[in-house]
């Protein structure tokens, strides 16, 4: 199989992904991908980033192993990556620490950023706040009134959070806004995008900025256990948390990579986000991928019980490691995610994140039929901000009886 | 296939007579499919050269709020490619104006591109433009398009390098649509500075008309960009106008605006 690496010098990962933006922003691509290529081979760029994600993010973060989680279910040795320890979080403090020192060397005061769910925004709020560059971020007006607390982070950091009514008012629609404000901003901003989407050079250099997950945790198993897991488990929304911890393990044929759409609440078109079996290739914002779409080429609705999932477009690196049958998707519905989340507090005292309990469920899952199997969940994000929601859904633990 | 010429020799016209080549821009199927055509031809009568059909999407990362809600009313109206396809034919049943369809790419992608072309040809349109096609994607589209004798356009922007002037002048037919500033569709009140360098940096690198557009919306404009550009691109403005109106009164309306932004009579 051709590795996938490196996309071709348009981007393109197979026939995915490439640049479909509007002629304005073409010329600031081009800026952005050749000063990328320059950091990425300075020295003293890396060693500013290894010493940010050491000393102020957290890493190396732990491998954990779930002993009781594992007993109980009878199977597999389950291991936890827990990037859901990092600062800010979750994994996406990698990619923003990366981008900020790449927007400081290009000499951008302003910063503009989209977010979902708010982790991405908080993790950009905090990067600008310790780099002292202005912060706004876009969020749809849905998510931002779900999502209330990290709204408040938000402005806590300094940053300046912009409702966006258009649309669904969710995080599609917070997207088309960041691009439109940099669109016109082009000269003193830098767009700080979130996941491993868009035109290139994004997807690439998101996919750069998360790959230390999975470099990390390669060599933990193998400290650990002298051999590399069977079966990785990865949520994928954009695909950034899935993109980075799969990247290590790309030429050890012998370890499946399984990435975990969003199922939401069934199979109909816009009531999930589970792009490589319910959507067929198109364009969104920049990138060709598997994308939900009508018979019309109109972008559905999605749905999903995690905002950071609710995304109607694959990450085109996904698109193509599906399409060379290197990873597997598989989608987790929102009953599924949450009964997992509730299972992993209760058996090993770990809340995650919404999104990271899609891949929580599938390795539980899998997981009894699996003896003597090794698997590796990427547990990008801890709960703490999906407090709200596990109250709406788990009413019976929220009475004041208890 | 030949190209119709229709665009060509519209702009040649133009020039003949001294004066800019006024694009208007309409999103198709605002305020539905049915009223499209009938508003297609007050612009006409109004003074509009050639007529850009939009295709609603979306999801349009290119445009201002006027053009996103027209894009929405569209949608919900019902309005889909083959749609706008049938309001092209009934515009071509009625007028000779150049039509140009105005698209982002996936409702074209979905439709497929091949027979796009195909039925765009056939449905009386003349060219068309992907709002979000740089050159370096747009190899597929041009040469399906390009067989069946449409004009390909392409956009030029502020921050276009050299080089790449170069590509979109060269994948460009019919004419160039030059971006006169960085930013979203929308009205303005003055024209960008570096609208007139632009035009003259691409005048060196090719012969094609060049028409301006983003933020033109008053007939000082025109006048102002008749000086260095062959056309002057006017959308948001337009759009206002059919939201901004009772049902009824919108065609009177579209043909006053024009009237006054080519300097006819109203």
């Amino acid at each position: 199989m051709s590795s996938p690496r490196t996309p071709d010098a348009g981007g393109h990962f197979g026939p995915y992904g490439g640049r479909y933006v509007p002629e304005t922003l073409m010329a600031p691509l081009e800026e952005l991908e050749r000063a990328y290529y320059e950091a990425r081979q300075d020295p003293a760029f890396q060693a500013e980033l290894v010493d940010l994600l050491a000393n102020y993010a957290g890493r190396p973060t732990p491998l954990y192993e779930a002993k009781r989680l594992s007993e109980q279910l009878g199977g597999a040795r389950i291991f936890i990556k827990r990037e859901d320890l990092l600062h800010t979080g979750a994994h996406k403090i990698n990619n923003c620490l990366g981008q900020i020192l790449l927007a400081r060397r290009m000499g951008k005061r302003r910063i503009i950023a989209e977010t979902g769910a708010g982790q991405h925004g908080v993790a950009t709020a905090t990067v600008c706040a310790l780099f002292g560059l202005d912060c706004t971020v876009y969020m749809g007006d849905e998510d931002m009134r779900r999502q209330r607390l990290n709204v408040f982070r938000m402005r806590l950091l300094g940053a300046k959070v912009v409702a966006v009514h258009s649309g669904s008012k969710t995080l599609k629609d917070a997207v088309s806004e960041a691009m439109r404000d940099w669109v016109t901003n082009v000269d003193s901003t830098h767009y700080l995008l979130g996941s491993a989407l868009g035109a290139h050079p994004y997807p690439m250099m998101v996919r750069d900025f998360h790959r230390c997950t999975g470099d990390e945790a390669r060599r933990q198993m193998l400290e650990r256990i002298g051999r590399l897991p069977d079966t990785i488990f990865a949520c994928v929304g954009g695909g950034s948390n899935a993109i980075g911890i799969f990247t290590a393990f790309l030429d050890d044929a012998e370890v499946k990579l399984v990435g975990i759409e969003a199922g939401g609440r069934g199979a109909k078109l816009g009531q999930h986000a589970a792009r490589l079996s319910g959507g067929r290739p198109g364009v969104l914002q920049g990138a060709y991928s598997y994308l939900l779409q009508d018979g019309d080429g109109q972008v559905s609705l999605t749905h999903s019980i995690s905002a950071g999932l609710d995304y109607a477009l694959i990450g085109p690196e996904h698109a193509y490691l599906h399409d060379q049958g290197r990873a597997e998707y598989l989608s987790a519905r929102d009953d599924e995610a949450l009964a997992a989340a509730t299972r992993l507090a209760r058996t090993e005292g770990i809340i995650p994140a919404l999104e990271s309990a899609h891949a929580v469920a599938e390795a539980i899952r899998q997981a009894p039929d699996a003896k003597g199997k090794v698997f590796l969940v990427n547990l990008s994000g801890r709960g703490d901000k999906d407090t709200d929601i596990y109250r709406e859904n788990l009413p019976e633990l929220d009475s004041p009886e208890g | 296939m030949e190209s119709s010429q229709r665009i060509a020799r519209r702009f040649a016209e133009c020039k003949s007579a001294g004066r800019p080549a006024l694009v208007a821009y309409l999103t198709a199927g605002d305020p539905s499919p049915e009223r499209t055509p009938g508003l297609v031809l007050a612009l006409e009568r109004g003074g509009a050269d050639i007529l850009e059909l939009g295709v609603p999407f979306s999801d349009p990362i290119a445009d201002g709020p006027v053009i996103q809600e027209a894009s929405d009313r569209a949608l919900k109206a019902g309005t889909s490619v083959a749609k706008v396809l049938e309001i092209a034919r009934a515009i071509r049943q009625r007028s000779e104006i150049p039509l140009v369809l105005f698209s982002y790419l996936n409702p074209l992608l979905s439709y497929g591109f091949s027979q796009l072309a195909s039925d765009a040809r056939e449905s009386g349109i003349d060219g068309v433009l992907l709002t979000d096609v740089s050159v370096e994607e747009a190899g597929e589209p041009v040469s399906q398009l390009r067989a069946h004798g449409l004009d390909t356009i392409f956009l030029a922007a502020p921050t276009s390098t050299e080089r790449r002037l170069k590509l979109v002048a060269e994948y460009s037919s019919g004419f160039v649509y030059v971006v006169s500033r960085t930013g979203v569709t929308g009205e303005r009140s003055s024209l960008a500075a570096n609208v007139e360098p632009l035009c003259t940096r691409l005048r060196a690198l090719t012969d094609k008309p060049l028409a301006v557009g983003f933020g033109v919306s008053k007939r000082e404009h025109v006048q102002a960009l008749g000086e260095y550009a062959d056309g002057a691109v006017v959308g948001s403005a337009i759009m206002r106008i059919v939201d901004g109106h009772p049902d009824a009164e919108i065609e009177a309306r579209l043909e006053a605006f024009l009237a006054d932004l080519t300097g006819g009579q109203p």
